[in-house]
């Protein structure tokens, strides 16, 4: 874990307001699991405070290079948008506990589910598997076909269904209906998902009992390392049934399902 | 001669640089950026005679050059803090300043009594400030005779020197220090954060899941200044010096006020090594001020007034 000046090698952007930003830096080979996340500083901005945290979308140990994918919303992820290549952004990180990849083996059905602004940890995990012979199939959700981003990027590593609120591209609604539809008739070894809220409720409901399902969770942090206790959620120990408070940068934000009151 | 090296009741501090209650959990957490054996003490988080769950998420919200925070007292109960959080410091040589909370005045005494035996604990901070819980917290630093009274009761079992934890959300917080200093405290700390909100547009709620919460950042400095100065003026115990404190220049404008140690919150949220910047830029900003020493300046401070 370390604090650095990460050189941006390149930032563009995918849809509006939608930007991957390529660094490159010593804190990448510290990066072995997908799923961690930095924490951001707003470069210029020094009336924010707070680091915002957002998930590694890819890593490259080879270049010592990793992109984030974020959306441009508030004050602190524009002020991010505006940098530029040979700029540099001051992170923390890596951070968090990410998605456990090491078990997945030769020939096994690896699911990652993800909606909108969620899925950019979830390329790693479908990267990382479909480099262990895993065949990957991806569920991803977005509001429209405006801000859709990474099809292709996933369609090279396995099949992939998507649903837009709007039914401006592929299934009219939320991801849930096509869960409903395919997960039936499919034997997921291991299952990665990322998103908002309801989504994340769907698919602890759906995977509760299976060992190999996770989920990532999202809650307002300050200091990103579990000193504050700022960004708790209720968990329960699977086996004593009793609740505990868990901080979601440091013991989390990937946990397995069956275990957060999300 | 250590021109940082300051002596205060219970504590013989390296420098005067200490992370505040609650922003450095019981730090193990910072101990994986650097050796927090650098630190001149350590304030560690809140403990409580039971543990503690604080409020519902979202906890944090931020503000212009500040951040409001409804964190709620969350902590694993003096039970485990001495068991588990206390042993865990013992390997870094850096003393130890517990912060005490209660919902009443023998939940104090008892966590006052059980963490004042811990080999590390040199001091007591009684938090009879802190704005985010329904009973007890700020109760206690809101009114002269029961601060005063809480402050005697303690002093009565601690085995180390209590610093009290004065809230800035009084009218008028000179009589407080008054009867605190008078009721037997070894020190003043100040200032805890101050009442504050923020309302999301979209929602139209408050941002906080507690609705209020606690303002703390460089917003707040100048009221940590002011009200360290009025304290200072009048009382005969060092103060602790806290609220937006971000760079050396922070540092050394509480000591004008009349602190004698200074301790660093939410800066340590933005920069994970803001604390051992401080102690290492120090030295030369005192050159360039004519500083000699720290505690010549805190005697040259009393001295003029
Ligand atoms: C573990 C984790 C991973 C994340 N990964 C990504 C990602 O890969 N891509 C992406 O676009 N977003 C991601 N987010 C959400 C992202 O952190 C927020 O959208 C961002 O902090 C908003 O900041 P802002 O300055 O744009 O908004 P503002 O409204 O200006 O932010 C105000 C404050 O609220 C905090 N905040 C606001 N929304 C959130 C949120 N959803 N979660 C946590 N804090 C929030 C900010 O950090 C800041 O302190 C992630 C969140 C978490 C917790
Ligand atoms: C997240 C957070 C948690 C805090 N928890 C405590 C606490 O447990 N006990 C306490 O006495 N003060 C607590 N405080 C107050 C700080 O110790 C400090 O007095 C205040 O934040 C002002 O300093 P700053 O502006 O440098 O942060 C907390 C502050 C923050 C931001
Ligand atoms: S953000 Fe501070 S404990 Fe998680």
């Amino acid at each position: 874990m370390k604090q650095e000046n990460m050189k941006i090698i390149e930032q563009k952007m995918l849809a509006p307001n939608i930007f991957e930003m390529t660094l490159e830096g010593l804190i990448v080979q510290e990066m072995l699991v997908p799923g961690q996340f930095l924490h951001c500083q707003p470069p210029t901005r020094s009336d924010l405070l707070l680091r915002r945290p957002i998930s590694i979308s890819s890593i490259d140990l080879k270049t010592s290079q990793c992109k984030l994918i974020y959306r441009a919303e508030g004050a602190g992820t524009k002020d991010m948008s505006q940098l530029s290549a040979n700029e540099t952004l001051d992170v923390l990180g890596p951070l968090g506990n990410g998605f456990p990849v090491e078990d997945i083996s030769e020939g096994e059905l690896v699911i990652v589910v993800g909606g909108g602004i969620g899925i950019p940890p979830l390329y790693e995990v479908a990267r990382q598997a479909r480099l262990r012979g895993a065949q990957v199939m991806a569920f991803l959700g977005f509001a429209s076909k405006d801000v859709m981003f990474y099809l292709e990027e996933f369609q090279a590593l396995g099949d992939v269904h998507v649903s837009t609120d709007d039914g401006s591209y592929g299934t009219n609604g939320h991801l849930g209906i096509i869960l409903d539809e395919i997960l039936p008739q499919i034997e997921p070894s291991a299952v990665y998902s990322c998103g908002p809220t309801p989504l994340l409720a769907k698919v602890d409901q759906y995977f509760e009992e299976h060992p190999r399902a996770y989920v990532s969770l999202e809650e307002r942090m300050a200091c990103g390392v579990g000193a504050c206790a700022a960004c708790v959620c209720q968990t329960k120990d699977k086996k004593t049934k009793k609740m505990r408070l868990k901080k979601v940068c440091d013991e989390g934000p990937v946990f397995a399902t069956g275990v957060v009151n999300i | 001669m250590n021109r940082l090296a300051v002596e205060l009741p219970g504590l013989s501090l390296k420098n005067p640089i200490m992370p505040a209650s609650g922003c450095f959990g019981f730090g193990a957490e910072y101990a994986k950026f650097y050796d927090i054996s650098q630190l001149g003490a350590i304030m560690v988080k809140a403990a409580t005679l039971e543990p503690r769950d604080g409020n519902p998420t979202p906890r944090v919200a931020e503000t212009p050059s500040g951040m409001l925070n409804a964190i709620g007292l969350q902590n694993p109960g003096i039970e485990e803090i001495m068991s588990d959080k206390l042993p865990a410091l013992e390997r870094f040589d850096v003393p130890i300043i517990a912060n005490v909370a209660g919902y009443t005045i023998d939940d104090y005494t008892s966590v006052c009594e059980r963490i004042s035996q811990a080999p590390n604990v040199k001091a007591i901070e009684l938090n009879i400030s802190c704005p985010n819980v329904k009973q007890g917290g700020i109760t206690f630093g809101t009114d002269k005779d029961v601060a005063a009274d809480l402050t005697y009761r303690v002093k009565q079992i601690a085995n180390v020197p209590v610093y009290v934890k004065l809230s800035p959300n009084v009218t008028d917080i000179v009589p407080i220090a008054k009867e605190v200093e008078a009721a037997g405290a070894d020190g003043l700390s100040m200032i805890n954060t101050l009442l504050g909100m923020r309302i999301d547009l979209k929602t139209r709620q408050p941002i906080l899941a507690n609705q209020t919460g606690g303002l703390s950042g460089p917003a707040i400095k100048p009221v940590a200044i002011r009200m360290i100065k009025q304290v200072s003026e009048v009382v005969n115990i060092p103060i602790i010096g806290m609220g937006g404190v971000y760079t050396v220049d922070d540092v050394l404008e509480m000591y004008m006020a009349g602190a004698s140690a200074v301790a660093v919150g939410t800066a340590n949220f933005t920069d994970p090594l803001i604390c051992p910047k401080l102690i290492e830029g120090l030295p030369q900003r005192m050159d360039e001020l004519g500083i000699e020493s720290l505690a010549k300046l805190i005697q040259e401070v009393k001295e003029a007034r």
